[in-house]
């Protein structure tokens, strides 16, 4: 153990020289934390909407102040014809056409009943699928009032049953509360994957590894050694972005902070394996760099960061049981937000700890000191 | 008769179907400074990578310093320093912090540590270097202290590979001084060498040509079979022949 301390004191030198590694550390938290969850938000607003009214009644009014009054929409055209609502769209100043037929009011008085066609540019996919279902939603609450004043009027009862739900862990369906601990989870695994994977690949090519490797050093003291500092500069990163949280969104953990520190302290140690094994099979950063970036943007898109796990397709579930990210997320928002304890992330913590001792075996097997 | 403390019988390494170092067979006494001789991609540095533990031989033998090549690499590697061709001490540690690093890694106790560092800054003259990072040395010092590291933990063998490519003609003279010094300790030095002056100062030399060792004896007797005024005269009438170059 004398010689991983030998290795130690070596490499943390070597960081605290290394002033622009110490900046990342400190300033990307603080950036990403503050910035990413303003814009990575699941909440369309903004939909231009171009409406084609072939009615002009009082009742088209009526629905069209109502998608306007809900602050989803941006009436970009109000047109007469739907060519004219078409060429918006085709010019990009539309993202929806809602067209009214001719007689609308008049059949919905007389006959009951009335189509509306709703037709969506769906080149952004979210942005047409959200913006379609919140007109879709609000044409059938208008719907719903028109009913209740025209029977009313005809002195009928109406039953109506109407769905009220409430959301737990997260009460005001605030998407920063649900990004912040995901992209903390991004943060430090992508900070403790190419930290990790650049360090062994920088002293081969600068060949200092040679001078290693032509010593008796033991191969586990050298990844330890390796590991070690990375882990510790992990756990730094992950408390500051918790403080960033707190600062900026006041997110407080509302589970263990524990329970959070000792599932990070594990995943650390996978994910920093899975860097060091990355670079036992590369000669240069730039081959590592590409590598990483390569299993990263594979970790964070197959991570349920951005996308919900449970709608992916069957496949894509079975790949996302491999991704140690999935289980940092999950975890971070079980207890940082539901409050989970140590006995509901047990599963988690089994999983990452296997990660953990398979990537390190495979990059001590890897790491040859005689080629 | 003497120590042999490398022996190596029909050595060879193959990368593909190119065969770089070519059933070598030969042996290096205790004490002795032995110079590897050879135009650039002649195999020496393949050669020797093979002998520090750092590359498995494709086929053939050796021992170094008693311990087999291909089964005992870590024993061999407790035996033997060795300074690579590139310069690789870490240049983003200060001179004691490099000497202390590896003193440290070859198992040198703090105390042992301490002395060996005062030691040597003293006999480098790097009083007023000890503090500065080793990357802002002059390369001549970078390659006196490489060295010196190298043979910190009074290794048998140390081995090295062009010490003094790129140095000042006193810095090299300085740089001998401190092979003598070791081989004076009973250090046996395995040099490469580009300059044939250097050549002069080794009490043995082999001059490989692609990959085969074509000649080895004392620079006195190598003059004397080739017929030659100087080892300049000699090398080129073997490396004349070479097929291979850089």
């Amino acid at each position: 153990m004398r010689t991983v301390r030998f290795l130690l004191q070596k490499e943390f030198r070597q960081i605290f020289r290394n002033r622009a590694i110490l900046a990342m550390i400190c300033v990307m938290p603080v950036v990403q934390l503050a910035v990413l969850p303003w814009a990575a938000d699941y909440e369309v607003k903004n939909v231009n909407l171009a409406v084609a009214d072939h009615d002009h009644s009082t009742f088209s009014q009526q629905l069209v102040n109502s998608i306007t009054a809900s602050g989803y929409f941006r009436l970009t055209g109000y047109n007469g014809s739907y060519q004219e609502a078409m060429h918006l769209v085709e010019s990009d100043q539309a993202d929806l056409i809602l067209e009214i037929p001719a007689g609308f009011e008049r059949n919905l008085v007389r006959e009951n009943q009335q189509k509306l066609f709703v037709a969506v540019n769906a080149i952004n996919g979210t942005k047409a699928n959200l913006g379609g279902a919140y007109l879709a939603e609000i044409i059938k609450n208008y719907n719903q009032r028109i009913r209740t004043e025209l029977i009313s009027e005809a002195g009928e009862p109406i039953h109506v049953i109407e769905i009220t739900s409430s959301n737990w862990f997260n009460p005001l369906m605030n998407y920063k509360v649900y990004m912040v601990p995901g992209i903390l989870a991004i943060l430090i695994t992508m900070i403790g994957g190419f930290l990790s994977a650049l360090n062994i690949v920088k002293e081969k090519e600068v060949g200092t590894i040679e001078q290693i490797n032509v010593t008796p050093i033991r191969k586990h003291h050298f990844i330890l050694g390796k590991l070690i500092p990375f882990w510790v500069l992990g756990n730094v990163v992950f408390t500051l972005g918790l403080i960033v949280s707190w600062v900026i969104y006041g997110i407080i953990p509302a589970g263990n902070l524990a329970v959070l520190y000792a599932f990070i302290s594990v995943y650390l140690v996978s994910v920093l394996g899975f860097g060091l094994l990355v670079s036992t099979f590369c000669d240069t950063q730039q081959q590592a760099m590409f590598i990483m970036f390569f299993f990263m943007m594979l970790f964070v898109l197959l991570g349920g960061l951005f996308t919900s796990i449970d709608s992916m397709p069957e496949w894509a579930k079975t790949v996302t049981r491999f991704n140690p990210v999935r289980y940092l997320i999950e975890v971070m928002r079980m207890v940082i937000l539901k409050g989970s304890g140590m006995k509901n992330i047990l599963y988690h913590l089994g999983i990452v700890t296997l990660f953990a001792i398979g990537l390190n075996s495979l990059a001590v097997l890897n790491y040859k000191k005689t080629s | 008769m003497q120590d042999v403390v490398i022996k190596t019988d029909k050595l060879t390494k193959r990368f593909g179907d190119f065969v770089a170092t070519n059933a070598i067979t030969f042996g290096v006494y205790k004490g002795e400074i032995f110079g590897f001789l050879g135009a650039n991609g002649a195999g020496k540095t393949t050669a020797m990578r093979m002998l520090c533990g750092l590359s498995k031989p494709s086929s053939g033998d050796a021992t170094i310093a008693g311990f087999n090549v291909y089964r005992e690499t870590e024993e061999i590697k407790k035996n033997i320093g060795y300074m690579s061709q590139k310069f690789s001490l870490y240049e983003d540690l200060t001179v004691l912090e490099n000497i202390r690093f590896f003193g440290g890694i070859y198992g040198l106790t703090d105390q042992q540590i301490k002395t060996k560092s005062e030691e040597l800054i003293e006999r480098l003259g790097l009083e007023s270097e000890a503090k500065k990072l080793v990357g802002s040395l002059p390369l001549g010092w970078k390659q006196k202290l490489s060295f010196s590291v190298a043979v910190l933990h009074e290794p048998r063998i140390v081995f090295l590979d062009e010490p003094t490519g790129g140095v000042d003609p006193v810095t090299r003279r300085q740089f001998w001084d401190l092979i003598y010094a070791a081989a004076e300790r009973g250090v046996t030095v395995f040099v490469t060498t580009h300059y044939m002056d250097e050549a002069e100062y080794c009490n043995r030399i082999s001059i490989m040509v692609d990959g085969k060792i074509e000649a080895l004896d004392s620079p006195t007797q190598l003059k004397r079979n080739f017929n030659a005024s100087s080892m300049d005269e000699v090398f080129y009438q073997l490396a004349r022949g070479a097929k291979r170059g850089d």
